[in-house]
């Protein structure tokens, strides 16, 4: 874990992030707002089979935000919800392998926040459906 | 070089001594570079020592007991009161309501105004870079009267556009609330024309002074003001105390905002009579320590000048524009040097503000990032959030060179350069 937060792994995702873009009919969509940085990403999953098969994000913030959600939209691609619903926010924090302050730790689980509010609407229209 | 002469008259260095805030490195060393002044200003041990005095040898309630401590911190209070008298020019201390802040003046003038006179049709003149707090009041009293509020359109490079002032001010304009400086632009708007058109209109003027006092003189009757606001925390003194100014002829006409002890003349257990100005508007205990220490940062800074802290924070910002201008990528939001005042907001590609701000503080330079609570005027601007320096006349013209340079470091760190 590295004591500084602009390592080249953030910077690296920042400036060449993984599946950033628009995807037109995804499975499910959400997006949300750190209002203290202005940081905004909408996560889009395209699920087939209970498993995500991509993930794509949008979005615009800060390095720690928007490198958080390159890394997490790489990290769940393969997986399946069950295993997605005990991914937990030390695991997502661990991914990004630096260490934040409190409050830039709300940059870097903005977009793992956004995910887990998606799990729960999906398990609902699973549901309901 | 003109600016490095006309700096040089100012003694920068004997008034840092007075802020013992400036001299104390961070943790990890480094000098403190402040320059978040338009968040909130350091205190002179000038108030500090006040704030102790008042603390240690007469506190007491005001108005209230007979006793010696009362009479003298009443007196100490008034006193304060008579300083913000001349400081704003006011023909009356009366005018002078003891607030919480910039944003609790605005409030009680929405409130106690706006419910009481506005009605469904009248309009109020706003603009797109006033800060939240005059902003979102009228927002609140507009729906709840059927007021309507207007916009005073913006110019490319962030100033009013009075071009277009007939478009949005008639004779259905009741109030034009106003900045008198801008906290993200550091525009000095046109407080004189702006109040000669809104008066020609019948149209009453609230000028918010939170960013203007600390800098620049003003006079309430010329040019003529209605309601003027400000907090005491950015005219280098204490949190918690702040200022409305009320013409007392639109004091007397308002009701009380808030209503409890102090504000009443006689009580019944029907109804009540209210007290004479200030009182009416000054329910509760007073934030009385602080409004003494806000006496003290008048005399402060009034003993350095208003014509010398003007000039000196001109070349400052002057400065602060000639060596920002040409770094790569970095752009100025706001107007050109002979509109503003000693804030330098600016964005620089490829470093998002909220990490600029962190890559600054590793430096020791103290900014703001964010959108400085002016969210529509950050929507009209196309970006998210900016990165602030805003300057007091404490700081040095090398303090200025350090915020270059830790911008170049921060470019650094995002391998921009």
């Amino acid at each position: 874990m590295s004591d500084d937060l602009y390592d080249d792994y953030i910077l690296d995702h920042y400036e060449s992030p993984y599946h950033r873009g628009h995807v037109d009919h995804p499975t499910i969509a959400h997006e949300d707002e750190n209002p203290l940085c202005g940081d905004q990403v909408r996560l889009q999953l395209v699920i087939d089979n209970d498993r995500v098969k991509e993930a794509w994000f949008e979005g615009h913030g800060c390095a720690i935000s928007q490198a958080a959600a390159s890394i997490l939209s790489r990290e769940i691609e393969g997986k399946t919800i069950d295993e997605l619903k005990t991914f937990q926010a030390p695991q997502m924090l661990d991914l990004l392998r630096v260490r934040l302050t409190a409050s830039r730790q709300k940059c870097g689980l903005l977009s793992f926040k956004i995910l887990k509010t998606m799990l729960y609407t999906l398990n609902d229209d699973l549901h309901t459906a | 070089m003109t600016s490095m002469t006309l700096t040089a008259k100012f003694d920068v260095e004997a008034v840092r001594r007075d802020f013992p805030i400036l001299s104390k490195p961070l943790p990890g060393g480094r000098p403190l570079v402040y320059l978040d002044n338009a968040a909130t200003a350091q205190k002179p041990r000038q108030v500090v020592e006040k704030l102790v005095e008042c603390l240690e040898n007469y506190n007491a309630n005001v108005h209230r007991g007979i006793h010696a401590l009362g009479d003298r911190v009443t007196g100490e209070l008034e006193m304060a009161r008579e300083k913000v008298r001349q400081l704003i020019g006011a023909r009356e201390v009366e005018e002078i309501i003891f607030t919480s802040g910039t944003t609790m003046s605005i409030n009680l003038v929405a409130n106690a105004w706006g419910r009481k006179f506005l009605k469904a049709g009248d309009e109020l003149l706003l603009n797109e870079m006033e800060h939240h707090a005059n902003l979102v009041p009228w927002q609140q009293i507009a729906s709840q009267t059927g007021a309507k509020l207007r916009f005073i359109p913006l110019t490319a490079d962030g100033r009013l556009d009075l071009s277009s002032l007939d478009e949005v001010l008639g004779d259905r304009t009741k109030l034009v609330a106003v900045t008198a400086l801008s906290n993200v632009l550091g525009t000095i708007n046109p407080i004189s024309e702006i109040a000669a058109r809104a008066k020609s209109q019948g149209a009453l003027v609230l000028v918010d002074a939170a960013q203007s006092v600390p800098h620049a003189p003003v006079n309430v009757t010329s040019p003529d003001i209605d309601f003027l606001a400000f907090s005491g925390h950015k005219l280098y003194g204490p949190t918690g105390i702040g200022v409305l100014y009320g013409k007392r002829r639109l004091l007397e006409s308002m009701d009380p905002f808030l209503c409890g002890g102090n504000m009443i003349r006689r009580v019944r257990k029907e109804s009540s009579d209210f007290a004479e100005l200030p009182g009416k508007f000054e329910a509760g205990t007073l934030p009385i320590v602080e409004a003494i220490g806000l006496g003290a940062a008048i005399d402060y800074v009034q003993s350095i000048g208003f014509e010398a802290i003007g000039a000196y924070e001109h070349e400052l910002t002057r400065r602060a524009f000639e060596q920002l201008s040409p770094i790569p990528g970095l752009t100025i939001v706001g107007p050109g040097l002979e509109h503003r005042g000693a804030i330098v907001s600016f964005s620089v590609e490829g470093v998002h503000p909220h990490d600029m701000a962190e890559l600054l503080d590793r430096r020791g330079v103290a900014v703001r990032a964010g959108h400085h609570c002016t969210m529509p005027l950050h929507e009209l601007l196309k970006v998210t959030a900016t990165t602030r320096a805003s300057f007091a006349f404490y700081n040095a013209p090398e303090e200025v060179d350090a915020l270059c340079e830790a911008i170049e470091y921060a470019r650094k760190v995002f391998r921009l350069s």
